[in-house]
């Protein structure tokens, strides 16, 4: 890291950006790998999510097949902590705005 | 062979033969040191247990890693923990009694190890069929490693299905 010789001020994203996408939701998606197993992604999205059995596997199958799926959608702040959680648990999944 | 975890009243009993105990103690502290290196870039391994949040925007993902990256690391680094611990406490008969939260610690740890030594190996789809070869004749460290990431995946399998049942 290289020392900034002006203290940084507060990055803030452009306003024009958020004029865009300000009222677009965030998502957060998993996508496919070749290491989880099917099973276990399924038992994770029930256990972080609360989801059914069948809307997990459905979701998984979803990974599985199409390479990614949305999993949640909400502000980014929550997308973030649901990112967390799910490299916690060794799933792949990014966030961005939908 | 026979199933290595099944429900009790307050948990989930595991059942280790000594070289699988062994096995599973020595992949453990492997990858542990790995966790406690402070630099995540160039290692495949540590890329694929923490990934960038954010997929085409470097600055927010390098935002985020910089919020949630000790406490992921921390967390993976006790979960192994609870692993070696649970292999410790193994009695005569080869069991290991988890309580639910230690049980959810193995989960994540044995799928960790499969991570790890699925990136090692560059693990594809493909890489299933090349386990239902015959084995190459000799000592072949890559069969043999294929075997034992084969082995993590029917171990982690049985305790996801016990922990769903």
């Amino acid at each position: 890291m290289s020392t900034p010789t002006i203290a940084p001020q507060r990055v803030d994203r452009p306003e024009q950006d958020e004029d865009v996408r300000g009222d677009r939701p965030w998502v957060t998606i998993v996508w496919n790998d070749p290491i989880n197993l099917m099973s276990y992604v399924t038992y994770v999205l029930q256990k972080l999510f609360g989801y059914s059995r069948e809307k997990a596997t459905s979701m998984m199958l979803d990974v599985h097949h199409k390479g990614r799926a949305v999993v949640s959608a909400g502000a980014r702040e929550q997308m973030e902590f649901d990112v967390a959680r799910l490299h916690a648990a060794g799933l792949w999944a990014t966030l961005q705005q939908d | 062979m026979a199933r290595r975890f099944r429900r009790t009243h307050d948990g989930v009993e595991a059942r280790l033969e000594p070289g699988e105990a062994a096995l599973l103690r020595d992949l453990v502290e492997d990858l542990l040191p790995l966790l406690a290196a402070d630099e995540v870039a160039g290692d495949p391994v540590l890329a694929r247990l923490f990934p960038d949040g954010y997929r085409d925007d470097p600055e927010a993902a390098a935002e985020l890693r910089s919020l949630i990256q000790d406490d992921l690391r921390a967390g993976k680094r006790a979960a192994l923990q609870t692993v070696l611990d649970g292999l410790s406490s193994r009695n005569t008969k080869g069991r290991v009694l988890l309580d639910t939260e230690a049980a959810s610690a193995w989960l994540g740890g044995l799928n960790d190890l499969r991570l790890s030594l699925g990136t090692r190996l560059g693990v594809t789809e493909e890489t299933y069929d090349e386990l239902d070869l015959p084995a190459p004749d000799g000592d072949d460290p890559r069969r043999q490693a294929l075997e034992i990431y084969a082995w993590l995946g029917w171990l982690q399998e049985s305790l996801v299905e016990t922990l769903m049942s």
